[in-house]
């Protein structure tokens, strides 16, 4: 069968201040119907502007050479998208291919209904017949991609739907049109990883089910893993290598593909950091959560660095409405010298744990003491504030624009040392640089003028100035590229086990809290799923939570992922209804032999 | 793509030549017209006096009485008032008096709306409430009626050089500052909830340094574009004032409201060299201002800037960063 979409040595430039920037530059890719093509790369690598040019989304300064031929020739003869006029364009969208976007909550108009949204497509594509026809259609269409009691939720706003339901319905309106082939915009990056494995299994049946072909974007190789056919690796605007998905994570062929391969963190590889026996005294407290206190004896045995008993953070709510209760009742303590991580889906309170203990929230009530002295109280003594580091996720906004990068690192000791000369304070920035492996000449560089790797390394550093017994790491590498993650993981490791401090580690992703961690607190709404050693929580996870976790995370090889997809999950949506019945058991199987 | 969008601050000049390069025709005919217009407005008042043949308040040289409404000649370019004065020599003297009330206005305005802003922002609680509500009523003030009661308490109904610069000063700049504050506090709320703010305060810098050092000047990077669109505000509040009478006696300075003001008369009488220099003066220096500040707010906006298509067979440019 001819191919639907052949993208013929696709050049795409943009007109910036600084002159042209070319984005893609010769890409030629093919897709035939029902297969499912998966565009990777990091970001910059140009697979982003290649899926939308099929679209004909590009922005007005974009200049375009090459062909991109959409249709498969038998029907009708294949149009090249670049030429085509607006009006041929919008007939092509929707019919021919449709966009699957990264953020499902900016896809969706909020101000008018699902259902309505879904009928304005099939209106605008000449379908359905009458209004209640297309209404007809639309419940079908939303009941066909799995959300529940379509009926009633064909009249629900955008925002009366969780995340995964926003992507469904998204999904729902390309289908209903009767799409040939659906781009696919890193459709799972925004959801929670439980979420992420419902969207998955939904594009697996859009390819078995309706026959459609997929051309997915994303950057996760767990997903290209679970999902595609054929994988083409971008790099810089070209496309490197193209392969069928098993030879290519068996074999690959291209060292940047190697590299790219060896960089992802694998769950399930390494089990923790296996060091340090006496971190194994550590107390696994079973199922019950909320209730049990982690063992308190470090690996360098004295008073815990921090603890936490009955911990509860509100945020506070609007005028005479009750707040919302972030943390519920969180019990934890980290001794000298250790890595706890903190894992949990978006909305688990890990992030505002980390604050909690920064002292950037307020606490509400219970217990958190940090270094022996209470958080709680009202006043606290403020020398206590540089003796905590804090790595932010976003390096880009981690910093001062307006100040060098020396400025910045030196600004821990610029406040708290103030018995060191200006000529101290540089050298000592300097060579605070020179551990985290960036070269001096960086110091007076602006932090734009990094990239996102080399700021978080400058971010560590700054973190580590005043040699604190403490870092707090809010997700540092889930805003950058996996083989600048694994980097600054490495990096991460290295300065702990050279310094020794202590550290809370809050990631949403198991692989790399599994890499990196000793102990591991599993949240879920606000409390205590699970906690222990991270082998043993994360190996053989005996919540239901913690092992619903585990199995929706997609693995970066397609043969063990392949033995996954029949195993659905239960999954409870936000209205309380069973979707899929549990096959977990048999699913944990899969992972520990493995 | 974001990639190429996104980027930091470069050098001024530079990033200003290159938005320029790239922006619309319109756009850059408007910011090019509006830069030009004010560079001739700041030339007349910083040079103009030199210029000028006579000084404002002179009515005779050493050949006598210059004459009331006397037709442009050789002695007197564009002629002369109904009161004897040489209209080019106080018209190239307005200008001087326009620049002072703009910078009266601004300082005025500019210095206690930022801190404010900056306090209120930052702190919040109690006090952010109490301005914001205080700000809001400052906005039902109608100026031009603050600047004429403002007129008659500085100067007992006398029309001084002070007096009148301080009315129509004072009444600008208490229109003003609740602009700057909101403007500046907006910002302020913004820039509060940055990482790097956080990472100020668990370094446990100061709450003052943090402000000024990271909140301020991350937040005040769009008052340049107010500034001249208030410049334009404040040369009319002044000639506003001159217009109805509050504004400077003509020996105290030139000012074109309180010229035009004088030429009502003439214009029904058709002599049209009265009215038309200092009306003309008050028009190019507002709308100077105005465009200028216009074209650097689209210029300062991507997404209001617009660019021509590439050139495809363009070089690679070294925008790409790599991880070392």
């Amino acid at each position: 069968m001819a191919d639907l979409l052949r993208v013929e040595n696709l050049s795409v430039t943009f007109a910036t201040d600084t002159g042209p920037a070319p984005a893609v530059r010769g890409v030629s890719l093919a897709v035939a119907p029902g297969e499912v093509l998966a565009l990777v790369g990091e970001s910059g690598s140009g697979k982003t502007v290649t899926a939308r040019s099929v679209l004909g989304l590009l922005p007005a300064t974009a200049t375009t050479r090459g062909r991109v031929l959409l249709g498969d020739g038998a029907a009708d003869p294949a149009e090249d998208v670049l030429t085509a006029s607006p009006a041929r364009l919008r007939a092509l969208r929707g019919t021919h291919a449709a966009m699957v976007f990264q953020e499902p909550s900016t896809a969706l108009n909020p101000v008018f209904t699902v259902g309505w949204q879904l009928a304005e497509g099939l209106r605008a594509h000449g379908h359905g017949g009458g209004r209640a026809a297309r209404r007809a259609l639309a419940v079908d269409w939303l009941g066909r991609v799995g959300i529940p009691d379509p009926d009633t939720r064909v009249d629900h706003y955008p925002h009366q739907l969780s995340g995964g339901q926003r992507q469904r319905a998204v999904i729902a309106m390309a289908l209903a049109l009767g799409t040939r082939l659906i781009v696919a915009d890193e459709p799972t990056t925004a959801l929670d990883v439980t979420v992420q494995a419902e969207i998955l299994e939904l594009l697996h049946r859009c390819r078995t089910d309706f026959g459609t072909a997929v051309l997915l974007v994303t950057h996760d190789m767990g997903v290209v893993a679970d999902l595609a056919d054929r994988v083409a690796v971008m790099r810089a605007g070209e496309v490197v290598e193209q392969a069928p998905v098993r030879p290519l994570f068996a074999a690959p062929g291209h060292p940047y593909t190697r590299e790219l391969l060896a960089a992802v963190p694998v769950f399930g590889r390494g089990t923790g950091r296996v060091r340090r026996s006496g971190s194994a005294a550590a107390t696994t407290s079973g199922t019950t959560g909320a209730s049990a206190v982690v063992g308190a004896s470090g690996p360098g045995d004295g008073p815990p660095v921090v603890r936490a008993a009955g911990l509860v953070v509100d945020h506070p709510g609007r005028l005479r409405r009750k707040g919302f209760r972030a943390v519920d009742g969180v019990n934890f303590e980290i001794g000298p010298g250790e890595v706890l991580g903190l894992v949990g889906e978006s909305g688990s309170g890990k992030t505002t744990i980390g604050r909690a203990v920064a002292g950037l929230t307020a606490v509400t009530g219970g217990e958190l003491d940090v270094f022996g002295v209470s958080r709680t109280a009202r006043r606290r003594p403020r020398d206590r504030a540089g003796h905590i580091g804090y790595v932010f996720q976003d390096p880009a906004a981690a910093f001062n624009p307006l100040l060098t990068v020396a400025d910045s690192v030196a600004e821990p000791l610029a406040v708290h040392r103030r018995d060191l000369t200006a000529a101290a304070i540089r050298a000592e920035t300097e060579a605070l640089l020179e551990s985290v492996h960036l070269p001096r000449a960086y110091a007076d560089r602006y932090p734009h003028e990094l990239s996102g790797g080399q700021r978080q390394r400058a971010a560590l550093a700054r973190a580590l100035a005043l040699r604190p017994p403490l870092i707090i790491a809010d997700e540092p590498t889930s805003a950058l590229d996996v083989s600048v993650q694994a980097k600054v993981l490495g990096l991460f490791t290295e300065l702990q086990e050279e310094r020794g401090f202590a550290a809370l580690f809050i990631s949403h992703d198991l692989a790399v809290v599994e890499q990196v961690t000793d102990r591991v607190v599993v949240l879920h709404r606000g409390r205590v799923a699970a906690c222990g050693s991270t082998a043993d929580v994360l190996g053989s996870p005996q919540d239901d939570y913690t092992r619903r976790l585990v199995a929706a995370l997609p693995v970066p090889d397609p043969v063990r992922q392949a033995r996954r997809p029949d195993l659905t999950l239960d999954v409870r949506d936000d209205a309380g209804t069973v979707r899929h019945h549990t096959a977990v058991d048999a699913l944990d199987e899969g992972a520990a032999t493995t | 793509m974001a990639g190429i969008l996104a980027r930091g601050p470069a050098p001024l000049p530079r990033r200003l030549r290159a938005r320029l390069r790239t922006a619309g025709a319109v756009q850059r005919a408007m910011l090019l017209t509006g830069a030009g217009l004010t560079a001739l407005f700041l030339l007349a008042a910083l040079i103009g006096p030199l210029l000028a043949p006579y000084g404002y308040a002179r009515l005779q040289d050493a050949s006598g009485l210059f004459g009331a409404q006397q037709p442009p000649s050789g002695a007197h370019p564009l002629g002369t008032t109904i009161a004897g004065y040489d209209v080019l020599s106080r018209t190239l003297w307005g200008a001087r008096t326009a620049l002072e009330i703009i910078l009266a206005a601004l300082s005025l305005s500019v210095v206690p709306g930022t801190v404010l802003g900056l306090v209120s922002g930052y702190l919040g609680g109690r006090v952010d409430r109490t301005l914001v509500g205080l700000a809001d009523a400052l906005y039902a003030f109608p100026p031009l009626l603050l600047a004429v009661v403002m007129s008659i308490v500085i100067s007992g109904g006398r029309s001084s050089l002070a007096g009148g610069l301080g009315a129509a000063a004072c009444s600008v700049a208490v229109a003003f500052v609740p602009q700057y504050f909101r403007v500046v506090r907006a910002e302020v709320v913004r820039v509060k909830a940055e990482p790097y703010v956080d990472a100020a305060r668990v370094i446990g810098t100061s709450t003052r340094e943090i402000m000024f050092r990271h909140v301020l000047r991350n937040s005040v990077r769009t008052l340049p574009l107010i500034f001249t669109i208030n410049a334009s505000e404040a040369i009319l509040t002044l000639a506003g004032l001159g217009f109805l009478g509050f504004g400077i006696e003509p020996n105290s300075a030139a000012e074109w409201g309180y010229d035009l003001n004088r030429s009502v008369a003439d214009v029904t009488s058709g002599l049209w060299w009265t009215a038309l220099p200092p009306g003309l003066a008050i028009v190019l220096t507002v709308l100077g201002t105005t465009l200028l500040g216009e074209g650097l707010t689209d210029l300062a906006d991507p997404r209001l800037r617009r660019r021509g298509a590439a050139a495809v067979s363009g070089t690679p440019t070294d925008g790409g960063t790599r991880d070392g």
